[in-house]
């Protein structure tokens, strides 16, 4: 077993917490990236210069600057094992980036995971900052806040024309990425969703699946998040996402009531179908576990199903992932076994059985 | 390309020499231009890479006979040593000095992906207040060497205090 405490719970502290709009949006994200001046960027970068960066701004988190926002920790990546880093990136914490191809990477995490640090990934500095439901504004003055703690200690790399300067061209000028996580089940069902994701792209905005392989939305969880750095103020950045966001859930919520309205019958089927197959099934590889929990989900939001919370089913979004499957039963599993123990951890779960502790 | 003397780093340099008919190609870095310099045929003594490269230059301009086929050094940043094509094949910057080594390439390509080129965002409390003081400390530097060629004296030493006293706000920064 881990000796790292976000390895034993696949629920962030953070995640427990109710936020606004949260029967369709999960979580709102913001992350800034940073550079430090006089540095080249961790492409370029020897090993010597990685851990001067490194030592440079773990400094920051060590000598307490960050205590009055919150708890920290900071993780340096090579004292981890692999599956550490597996669940780290499955909890959204770390990137797969940071995980594997970084030099000197560390991460500094705050006590409820609800912000993340992450150093030498692509940039030198990201700062990450998770809140549940819709809250990007939010999660926007957390960051900001903390980017300025950084900033007094470290000399960004930053020009007047273009902004603060990043890696990629696509992140100069505000180095902000926005996104809020939804759930957008009956958009699905209804076929509206690629209408309304293609007017989305239009606006400036980019949608990806969650866990999913390139486009494909497992669990009918979305991502939307801005693709535009340069030439728009964050306030502007963000405004326009939350516009946007907030458009899709009003759509969302259309939906579902049209649903209720005009097939009820089907609907409470497939929620009831889905359930009873989550708490009796024996195999269930990730594809399905992500539908049928999206099904559970969609019930419990529309009072179909009572015996479930969202923060259950929040909790099995990590826990059915492969990295934290194999933390929870402290094993090396093939994808068969894996399937299998899944199929054991969602049953236990949804019975409100909360050992999941295993062989 | 590497450079055919070190091996390591990507040629910059590319010239051809004709002399009697007999064709010589040389490819090689801005580092061992600099050091083996009197190795190369043909170049001065006092070798340096500004004085080859104008060399060819005006030869080329004045359609000397003696050197051809020269080729433009690709475009590197002089911080970390990227070239624009290795920028442009891998899609990210070495350091941040490639923003200013490669501006001028910049603009279309940030068209492209934002929705405009200039930062309208944030600035750094620090260094933007840094920035903005060693703008005008240069200003004022300027504006202080055109007093003193006017024998302007006493307007000069009034700047000259004011370039302190920014400099001063600088440290304490």
């Amino acid at each position: 077993m881990s000796k790292h405490r976000f390895s034993q719970h696949a629920l962030s502290e953070w995640m427990k917490d109710e936020g606004p709009e949260s029967e369709i949006v999960i979580s709102s994200r913001i992350r800034i990236a940073r550079n430090l001046s006089h540095q080249p960027f961790p492409l370029l970068a020897t090993d010597q210069q990685a851990k001067d960066v490194m030592d440079q701004l773990t400094e920051v988190s060590q000598s307490g600057k960050l205590a009055s926002v919150g708890l920290f920790e900071t993780i340096i990546l090579s004292d981890l094992t692999e599956l550490d880093k597996r669940v780290l990136v499955e909890k959204h914490l770390i990137s797969p980036n940071l995980a594997n191809e970084s030099r000197c990477g560390a991460v500094i995490l705050s006590s409820n995971e609800s912000v993340s640090i992450m150093i030498n990934e692509e940039d030198h500095l990201r700062i990450q900052c998770l809140y549940p439901g819709f809250q990007i504004q939010e999660a926007w003055s957390l960051a900001s806040g903390i980017d300025d703690i950084f900033e007094a200690a470290a000399d960004y790399a930053f020009d007047e024309k273009r902004g603060y300067l990043t890696t990629c061209p696509t992140n100069v000028g505000t180095g902000i990425r926005a996104s809020v996580m939804m759930h957008l089940p009956a958009l699905v069902l209804t076929n509206q969703i690629n209408r309304i994701l293609s007017a989305v792209t239009q606006v400036g905005l980019a949608v990806r699946g969650l866990y999913g392989e390139g486009s494909e939305a497992l669990g009918n969880l979305f991502q939307v998040s801005n693709q535009i750095t340069l030439g728009q103020s964050e306030n502007e950045i963000i405004d326009n996402l939350f516009g946007v966001a907030r458009q899709i859930i009003e759509h969302e919520k259309a939906a579902r009531n049209r649903l209720l309205q005009e097939s009820r019958l089907r609907i409470e089927d497939r929620v009831r179908r889905s359930y009873g197959i989550l708490s009796h099934a024996m195999i269930m590889d990730s594809k399905e576990s992500a539908q049928r929990l999206s099904d559970v989900r969609l019930g419990t939001d529309l009072g179909i199903l009572t015996e479930v919370t969202p923060q259950m089913l929040n909790e099995l979004l990590v826990m059915t992932q492969p990295g934290f499957l194999q933390q929870a039963f402290d094993e090396k599993m093939s994808p068969e076994q894996r399937d299998y123990r899944r199929a054991e951890l969602i049953r236990k779960q949804l019975r409100g059985e909360t050992d999941h502790g295993g062989a | 390309m590497f450079c055919q003397e070190c091996g390591k780093k990507p040629a910059t340099l590319h010239f051809t020499k004709i002399i009697n008919g007999e064709k010589t190609e040389f490819h090689i870095c801005e580092s061992c231009a600099r050091e083996k310099g009197e190795g190369i045929p043909g170049a001065p003594n006092s070798f340096s890479i500004h004085s080859l490269l104008s060399g060819l230059l005006d030869f080329e301009h004045l359609g000397a006979s003696g050197i051809s086929g020269m080729k433009q050094p690709a475009l590197r940043c002089g911080d970390c040593g990227l070239t624009y094509a290795q920028f442009s094949k891998i899609g990210r910057f070495g350091c941040s000095n490639c923003y200013h080594a490669f501006s001028d390439k910049l603009d279309p390509l940030l068209k492209r992906v934002h929705s405009g080129t200039v930062h309208s965002g944030k600035i750094p409390k620090r260094s933007g207040n840094q920035i903005k003081c060693k703008r005008e400390i240069e200003q004022l530097r300027r504006d202080m060497q055109v007093r003193i060629e006017h024998e302007e004296f006493e307007s000069a030493a009034q700047l000259r205090d004011r370039i302190r006293e920014l400099e001063r706000k600088i440290a304490d920064l």
